[in-house]
C-alpha cells in the first residue's frame, strides 16, 4: 500500500535459543495510532527495538516509506524519522533536562551550543503540547513522572514522523496520562504515526485506531479498537478470561502496626516532608494518593532508611526505627517495592535467583559460614518463578535480560515473600500486564487479610480505590485529606488531588 | 632575599613543575569523561618524554631555539599513537581498562630505555639537550608593580600555555556539542546510542586526546626539567596527574588547579632551600612530600568525588 509508513515483514528475533519474536508482520499507516498489546515478555519491546535500530532482526525485513531499511543502528532509524520513547528511560542523570533533550541534535552558534535557542524551541513545544518540564533541573533530581515527560519531549524535539511510545503511561499520573492522550491525538492529526504500547485497556480504547495483540512472540490478531470490547481484548491477550474482582475480608484493624509522628525530611536542600503524621493499622491497606513530586518518594526513602529524617519518629510495632540502617529496618519487618525497580529494586547483571535473595543472602540457610548455598538459592528461585509467573528461560537468566514487567515481578516476589509486617508498595503494578496485576493485587490483599499493614503509594487511582481501606491525599509533604474509598470515585479523588494543587497555585498568585 | 624575590621563585618553580602535570591531568580528564579509565598516563608521558628528547637531540641544530616547542608536538604525536593501543584494547576489544593501562605503563619504560640503548651507544640515558625551554619574562606585564615581578618575570611560558589549554578544554567539554557528546558516552553510553551518537567514536576521541596531552606533558617534563631522557625522567608524574584529575573532580578547571597544587608539592625540594624557615628541614621530607600528598589527597577525595557514571565500563550493544 502506498500510505504504509512502516512495514515489518516476517520478523523473527532469537536471543540465544529463545524466540522472542516469531514471524511477526506489522503495518502502520500515515496518521494512524496503533496499540500493541501483549503479556509481559510477549515481545513488544523487542519488536520495537528492531524498528528503532537498537536490535537486529534474526530474519525478516523492515520497510520504511516503501524502501527497505537496513536499520543497522539507532542513527539510521533516527534519520528515517523514527523516534522511540523507551520503556526504561534512556537519560543521563548527571546532565540537565535541557542537555538530555538536545543531546545529539544540538543547535550551534559559532561553534558552541546555542542553549538559548534550544531552550526557546523546547519551551515552544512544551507550550504547544502542554508538557511541563523544568529545563534547568538535573535529571537525577527530578521525579519519575518528569523523567517520562522529558523522554516524550526528546522524541517531539527530534520531529519524528513515527513515534514509538513503549509504556509511557506506567509512571504517569491520571492528569498526565490524559495530557499524553491529547498529545498523541494532536500528533496523529499532524499526520504522524504512533505506536503505543500499554497494558491499560482503557487507554487503548481511548487513543488507538487499531490494536495488534501479541502472545508469546506471535501476532494473535489485529482488531479495530472501536469494534472491540475491553474484556475481549483482555481475553485475546492472556488467552483466557480475566477476573477483576478481589476478595476483601473483614479483619481486625485495631492494632497500630506502623506510626509516623511529626516527620520532617529534607531533600536537595528543600523540606520535602513537613510534620507528617500517618498510621497504618493491622489488616489495613492505606493508599497514598497525590500529584507526583509532593514528597511521596522522600516518604518512602525515609521510612526504608535510605534518607535521613530531620525530625519526628517512625515506629513499627511500637519500636522506633528511624536512624537505623536499611538492613535493620528490613529485618524489623518492613518490605518495600520501590518506585524505580532498575536502580533501587534490582541488580540487573545478577541472575533472577540471586536477585531474589538480596535480602537474605547473608543469613542461614542461604549462607553457611560465609559460603553461599547456590543449590538452595536456585531451588528457591525456581519455586518463586513458578509461583509469581516470572516469564524467563531459567532461574539463572540475568534480570537485565527480562522484559520490564517480569523485572517488576521479581521485585514483588522478593518483597512479598518476606511476609513483612508492613509492606510499602510504590506503583507495584508499574508495567505489568493485566493477568499479573490481578495476581499482585491478590498477593497484596493476602498480606492485609493476614493482618499485616500495607502502605500503597500509587498513581493508579483505580488501583488505590480498589485495594485501600483508607486513602490519604498527600500534598506538599503533608497529608491534607482523607477519604473513604467505598464512596469515592477515581474522578472525585483526581479532582481532590488536582484541586489541592490548583487551590495552592491560585493562592500563590493572589 | 626580598619577599618578592622569594615569591617569584616559589611561583615560577611551582609553575615549571606544574606544567607537565596540567597537560597530563587534562588528558586524563578527556579520557575518563568519555568513559575510559586511563591509568596509562604514566606510560604516555614516558613515550612523550622519550620521543621529544630524541627529536630535540637530532634536530636541535636545524631548528635552533624553536626546537623544544616542536619537540612538544612530536611528544604529543607519539603519545597519541601510543594511546591508540589503549583505545583499541578498551573500546574495540572491551579489555579491562586498568589492565590495559597497566600494560602501557609496563611497556613504555622498557621500550623507551631499550631504544635509548640502541640509539645512544648502549647508554641507559640520552645526552642532555642543548635547546631547552628556558624561563620567560612577559614584556609589558612584567612592569606591573610587585605582581609583575612575581607572576610575569623569569617564569614558565609553557605553564601559562597549559593553563590556557585547561580553559580551552573546559570550553570544549562544556560548551561545544562534541564535548557534550563525549561526556554523554562517559555517563550513559546506552542512552547516547539511542540518540544516534557513535559511542566508540567519541571514546576513541577521548582516549586519543588524552594520549596527545599526556605525550605533551611528558615532553614538557623532558624539555624543561630533566633535559634528557632516562628511566627516571618520569617518576610518578602520570599518577600524580591522575590524582590531580580526581582532586579536580574530572573537570578541566579543577584538574588544572589541582595540578598547580601538585606542582607546588613537587617543587618543595627546590624551593625549600630558599625559604628561611624551611631551610633547616631535612630535604628527604621534601622529596617524599609530593608522593605523600598524592596519597593523602586520593584517600580523602576519591570516595567523595563523583566520577562519570560509566567511567571504566565497556559498552556492549544489544545484539
Ligand atoms: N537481551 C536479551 N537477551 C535475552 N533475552 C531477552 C533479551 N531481551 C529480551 N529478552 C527476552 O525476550 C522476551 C520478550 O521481551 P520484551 O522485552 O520484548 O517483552 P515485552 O513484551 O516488552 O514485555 P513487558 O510488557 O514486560 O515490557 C522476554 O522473555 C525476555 O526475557
Ligand atoms: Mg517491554
Amino acid at each position: 500500500m502506498e500510505n504504509d509508513i512502516v512495514q515489518m515483514k516476517n520478523i523473527t528475533k532469537i536471543f540465544g535459543s529463545y524466540k522472542a519474536n516469531d514471524n511477526i508482520s506489522l503495518k502502520l499507516k500515515k496518521g494512524e495510532i496503533l496499540a500493541l498489546l501483549g503479556e509481559n515478555g510477549a515481545g513488544k519491546s523487542t519488536l520495537m527495538g528492531m524498528l528503532s535500530g537498537l536490535l537486529k532482526p534474526t530474519s525478516g525485513e523492515i520497510i520504511i516509506n516503501g524502501k527497505p531499511a537496513k536499520m543497522e543502528n539507532p542513527r539510521e532509524a533516527k534519520a528515517l524519522g523514527i523516534g522511540m520513547v523507551h520503556q526504561h528511560f534512556m537519560l543521563i542523570p548527571a546532565f540537565s533536562v535541557l542537555e538530555n533533550i538536545i543531546l545529539g541534535d544540538e543547535p550551534l552558534k559559532a561553534g558552541r551550543i546555542d542553549y538559548k535557542k534550544a531552550a526557546k524551541d523546547i519551551e515552544f513545544l512544551a507550550g504547544k503540547y502542554h508538557l511541563e518540564i523544568d529545563l534547568n533541573a538535573k535529571v537525577s533530581d527530578i521525579t519519575v513522572g518528569m523523567q517520562q515527560r522529558v523522554e516524550i519531549m526528546k522524541a517531539l524535539y527530534r520531529k519524528a514522523n513515527v513515534f514509538i511510545f513503549d509504556e509511557p503511561t506506567a509512571a504517569l499520573t491520571p492528569q498526565e496520562i490524559s495530557q499524553l492522550m491529547k498529545i498523541t491525538h494532536a500528533l496523529s492529526e499532524e499526520g504522524k504515526s504512533i505506536i503505543f504500547i500499554t497494558h491499560k485497556l482503557k487507554e487503548i480504547k481511548e487513543v488507538a485506531d487499531r490494536c495488534v495483540v501479541i502472545r508469546m512472540g506471535k501476532v494473535i490478531d489485529s482488531v479495530r479498537v472501536a469494534e472491540t470490547k475491553e474484556a475481549a481484548l483482555a481475553e485475546m491477550m492472556v488467552g483466557h478470561k480475566v477476573n477483576f474482582a478481589i476478595d476483601k475480608k473483614e479483619v481486625n484493624q485495631e492494632k497500630d502496626i506502623f506510626k509516623i509522628e511529626k516527620l520532617s525530611v529534607e531533600a536537595h536542600g528543600q523540606l520535602k516532608i513537613k510534620n507528617l503524621d500517618l498510621t497504618v493499622h493491622s489488616g489495613e491497606i492505606v493508599g497514598v494518593a497525590g500529584v507526583d513530586g509532593n514528597g511521596q518518594s522522600e516518604l518512602i526513602e525515609a521510612v526504608t532508611g535510605l534518607r535521613k529524617c530531620k525530625t519526628g519518629t517512625i515506629m513499627l510495632n511500637g519500636k522506633k526505627i528511624q536512624h537505623q540502617s536499611a538492613r535493620k529496618i528490613a529485618e524489623a519487618g518492613i518490605s518495600c517495592i520501590p518506585e524505580d525497580r532498575q536502580n533501587v529494586g534490582l541488580i540487573l547483571p545478577l541472575t533472577i535467583s540471586e536477585n531474589l535473595v538480596l535480602k537474605s543472602y547473608y543469613k542461614k540457610p542461604i549462607s553457611n559460614k560465609g559460603f553461599l548455598n547456590y543449590k538452595k538459592i536456585n531451588e528457591d528461585g525456581r519455586r518463586m518463578i513458578k509461583q509469581f509467573d516470572i516469564r524467563s528461560q531459567s532461574e539463572k537468566e540475568l534480570v537485565g535480560d527480562l522484559s520490564g514487567g517480569n523485572q517488576q515481578k521479581v521485585v514483588v516476589a522478593r518483597e512479598i515473600s518476606a511476609q513483612p509486617d508492613l509492606l510499602i508498595a510504590a506503583n507495584p503494578t508499574r508495567g505489568v500486564d493485566i493477568g499479573a496485576i490481578e495476581y499482585i493485587h491478590e498477593k497484596i490483599m493476602e498480606q492485609r487479610n493476614a493482618g499485616h499493614g500495607v502502605l500503597l503509594v500509587s498513581f493508579e487511582l483505580e488501583e488505590i480505590l480498589k485495594l485501600s481501606d483508607r486513602v490519604v491525599v498527600m500534598h506538599e509533604g503533608q497529608i491534607v485529606g482523607e477519604i473513604d474509598p467505598r464512596d469515592t470515585s477515581s474522578e472525585e479523588l483526581g479532582m481532590l488531588m488536582a484541586g489541592k494543587q490548583q487551590a495552592e497555585e491560585m493562592g500563590e498568585i493572589s | 632575599m626580598s619577599l618578592s624575590t622569594i615569591l617569584m621563585t616559589v611561583f615560577s618553580t611551582t609553575l615549571i613543575y606544574a606544567a607537565p602535570l596540567i597537560f597530563t591531568a587534562l588528558g586524563g580528564t578527556f579520557s575518563e569523561r568519555s568513559g575510559v579509565v586511563n591509568v596509562g598516563l604514566e606510560g604516555m608521558m614516558i613515550v612523550g618524554a622519550f620521543s621529544s628528547t630524541v627529536f630535540n637531540l637530532s634536530f636541535g641544530n636545524v631548528f635552533g631555539a624553536g626546537t623544544p616547542w616542536i619537540s612538544l608536538l612530536i611528544g604529543g604525536f607519539f603519545g597519541l599513537l601510543f594511546s591508540l593501543l589503549h583505545a583499541v584494547a578498551t573500546v574495540t576489544y572491551r579489555a579491562d581498562h586498568i589492565i590495559s593501562g597497566t600494560v602501557l605503563n609496563l611497556m613504555a619504560p622498557a621500550l623507551c630505555v631499550f631504544l635509548t640503548r640502541i640509539f645512544y651507544n648502549g647508554k641507559g640515558q640520552t645526552p642532555v639537550i642543548d635547546q631547552s625551554m628556558g624561563n620567560f619574562t612577559f614584556p609589558g606585564l612584567a612592569n606591573i608593580p610587585f605582581i609583575g615581578k612575581i607572576l610575569f618575570t623569569r617564569t614558565s611560558l609553557i605553564a601559562y600555555l597549559a593553563i590556557f589549554v585547561g580553559g580551552a578544554s573546559w570550553f570544549f567539554l562544556y560548551r561545544t556539542n562534541i564535548g557534550l557528546r563525549l561526556r554523554s558516552v562517559g555517563e550513559n553510553p546506552a542512552a547516547a546510542d539511542t540518540l544516534g551518537i557513535n559511542v566508540a567514536k567519541y571514546r576513541y576521541i577521548g582516549v586519543l586526546i588524552s594520549g596527545a596531552l599526556g605525550g605533551v606533558g611528558g615532553a614538557v617534563m623532558a624539555q624543561s626539567i630533566t633535559l634528557n631522557f632516562s628511566a627516571s625522567t618520569i617518576s610518578g608524574q602520570g599518577f600524580m596527574s591522575l590524582a590531580a584529575m580526581i582532586f579536580g573532580k574530572w573537570n578541566p578547571m579543577g584538574a588544572t588547579g589541582a595540578a598547580i597544587f601538585f606542582g607546588l608539592a613537587q617543587s618543595l625540594p627546590i624551593i625549600g632551600g630558599y625559604i628561611p624557615i624551611l631551610s633547616h628541614v631535612d630535604s628527604v621530607w621534601f622529596q617524599i612530600a609530593p608522593y605523600a600528598i598524592t596519597i593523602i589527597v586520593l584517600v580523602i577525595f576519591l570516595g567523595k568525588a563523583v566520577a562519570p557514571a560509566a567511567d571504566g565500563r565497556n559498552y556492549i550493544k544489544g545484539k
